[in-house]
């Protein structure tokens, strides 16, 4: 295969607080060491329709990134043209120190992929999947082979080794996606909505995982629309819409940013009424969305003192969460082609 | 948007892994499969050749069979070279979604196609020597030039095993391979020389059927089957080489606009 030399591939984990962006990638001499993935004003055109529209985010080294967005945001062309997969139109993407598209092959060597679609060899066993794929690394089958039981546990799939890949559940085939992902010991990985279709059980055991390969210092990109998820895992966030980055930031700082500190979601028979009549003081944000009005507001107390006095009323008061921050900057309104 | 590259794929050691990846799992199936692939065409064989062929003047001077053999061992070939090529290679690609694993791996679409076409060309010679072996069993040939025919299936599976991934790299569903084998594939099966000799066909679709990539296949296995060395031989072989290189090389083109874009 390539036969350029793969960057220094264990890095300390990285102080993952700031929510800035470097302008240059670090050169290798200095100390602080090159972020893992520099994605420096990217466009992707199909024909006329803009997907990806002058993209730039970095992530360094040992960090989870989330990239969020609705359907069609470009999320996942955003990912195949990282692995080189995609040609883009213009800017500069840097992965693992290696240029794409130019090295592409070089850097996959390094990176593992977690797809959207479960692309499993369902002509193969479970432990087959795992040391043909490592044979797709250049790997010797021995080399390969020896992968495997190490594997086999972390997907807690020991007693699944020799069953064909039909008779797994969901949410084991997205554990062997993952572990087949960590065939080549990566420095980065690559997931495309890894618990989508899950159930919350699946989706908790793929994310305690997740976490433990933060721990060994892995660098992981991911992709969601799950804001639990987001929260849970990702040091830091990007939200894409329309090929677009529209903010970025970890997952606190940009509800701090974005969103007033309150909720209050009220709903029952009178809100229509209540609406009529209600004159928002100036610090509260009302945005209604079919059968409730989501209050956004610094200071609730007015507010809920008011609302309690309607019996015809309920409401819920939480503080604000990413999901506001998501609908406040993606907007609440039904999306075209979705 | 960038264009896609025209380049001619590059033939690498990444494809070894692909390659082999297809061999393991037709391991899991081998004794199966191969009963089928010597079964079918040896039972078309014998039931033509001796049931039909009795009714049959000899050809040229040879029992029917005899002629019949040399056709029967290059469809064996085709078929073998265009059912991997469509079916098979279309469910790794599609269905499966092997190809986009693969391609998540420091593999080029280059290697995988080019794994995919020699898969096809292996399968396609061990359906085309399984019918050799028949011939010479049951001693319908034993003639010593029978060992050059090898050397002419393993092109001929090459120039339809990448025949057959030109038709997955358009096909949008299992459907389109219809077209392909009732439009190209069966006309070529039945009317390139196989059970007849294509002179017997009016003048005007003899012309035709010269470029049909079976034709020169024929051309060549036949006199091997009979003892003799073929006429014409390179530029038998030159038009099947020639056919081969275009269509590895619109196969990769057309996977590239199909996958990396």
């Amino acid at each position: 295969m390539s036969s350029v030399a793969p960057p220094s591939s264990s890095q300390p984990l990285n102080d993952t607080g700031a929510a800035g962006m470097s302008a240059a990638p670090p050169q290798a001499c200095t100390q602080a060491p090159a972020p893992a993935l520099v994605v420096d004003n990217v466009v992707k055109r199909y024909g006329d329709r803009l997907i990806v529209s002058g993209l730039s985010f970095s992530i360094q080294r040992g960090e989870c990134y989330g990239l969020l967005g609705p359907n069609g945001a470009g999320k996942t062309t955003t990912l195949r043209t990282l692995l080189g997969l995609t040609p883009y139109d213009s800017g500069n993407i840097r992965m693992l120190g290696y240029d794409i598209p130019a090295q592409a092959q070089a850097a996959r060597m390094r990176v593992g992929v977690v797809p959207q679609m479960d692309n499993l060899d369902p002509d193969f066993t479970v432990s087959e999947n795992l040391s043909v794929f490592g044979r797709y690394f250049g790997m010797s089958t021995k080399a390969a082979r020896a992968r495997v039981p190490e594997l086999l546990e972390f997907a807690a799939l020991e007693s699944k080794a020799h069953v064909r890949i039909h008779e797994l559940s969901g949410g084991m085939k997205r554990r062997l996606t993952l572990a087949r992902a960590m065939i080549n010991d990566p420095d980065l990985i690559i997931m495309d909505e890894p618990t989508t279709g899950l159930d919350p059980q699946a989706r908790h055991l793929i994310w305690e995982r997740l976490k433990t390969l933060l721990s060994r210092g892995k660098t992981i990109l991911l992709t969601t629309h799950f804001m639990d998820e987001a929260e849970r895992l990702c040091h830091r966030l990007g939200l894409l819409d329309q090929g677009r980055l529209m903010t970025e930031g970890t997952p606190r700082a940009l509800i701090d940013q974005h969103v007033e500190p309150q909720v209050l979601e009220i709903y029952g028979e009178g809100l229509a009424n209540w609406l009529g009549q209600y004159t928002p003081a100036p610090d509260v944000r009302i945005e209604v969305s079919g059968e409730t009005a989501f209050c956004y507001t610094a200071d609730v107390h007015a507010l809920l003192a008011d609302v309690q006095k309607r019996p015809d009323l309920r409401y819920l008061h939480r503080p604000a969460n990413l999901e506001d921050l998501f609908l406040r900057l993606t907007g609440r309104g039904m999306r075209e082609g979705t | 948007m960038k264009r896609i590259s025209l380049a001619w794929p590059r033939l690498s050691w990444g494809s070894l892994a692909v390659f082999r990846r297809n061999l393991l799992v037709w391991r899991k199936t081998a004794l199966t499969t191969v009963l089928g692939d010597v079964l079918d065409p040896m039972v078309a064989l014998l039931a033509l050749g001796y049931g039909l062929g009795a009714l049959l003047p000899s050809i040229d001077g040879v029992a029917y069979i005899t002629f019949l053999a040399a056709g029967s061992i290059c469809i064996g070939t085709v078929y073998g070279a265009t059912f991997e090529s469509t079916y098979n290679a279309f469910s790794r690609l599609q269905i499966q979604r092997t190809w986009d694993a693969m391609l998540n791996t420091p593999l080029s679409l280059d290697d995988v196609v080019w794994a995919e076409i020699l898969w096809a060309q292996a399968k396609a010679l061990k359906s085309g020597l399984s019918i050799v072996l028949v011939v010479a069993l049951f001693d319908i040939s034993r003639a010593h030039t029978l060992v050059w025919v090898p050397l002419v299936l393993v092109l001929v599976g090459l120039t339809f095993a990448a025949l057959g991934i030109v038709i997955s790299a358009l096909a949008r569903g299992y459907d389109f391979f219809m077209y392909y084998f009732t439009l190209g594939i069966t006309p070529m099966v039945f009317l390139s020389g196989t059970f007849f000799p294509s002179d017997q066909l009016p003048q005007a679709l003899v012309a035709v059927v010269k470029f049909f990539p079976l034709a020169p296949a024929v051309e060549l296995v036949r006199p091997l089957v009979l003892g003799r060395l073929p006429e014409h031989v390179w530029l038998n072989v030159l038009q099947l080489a020639i056919t081969a290189a275009i269509a590895i090389w619109l196969a990769a083109v057309l996977m590239r606009r199909r996958l990396l874009k």
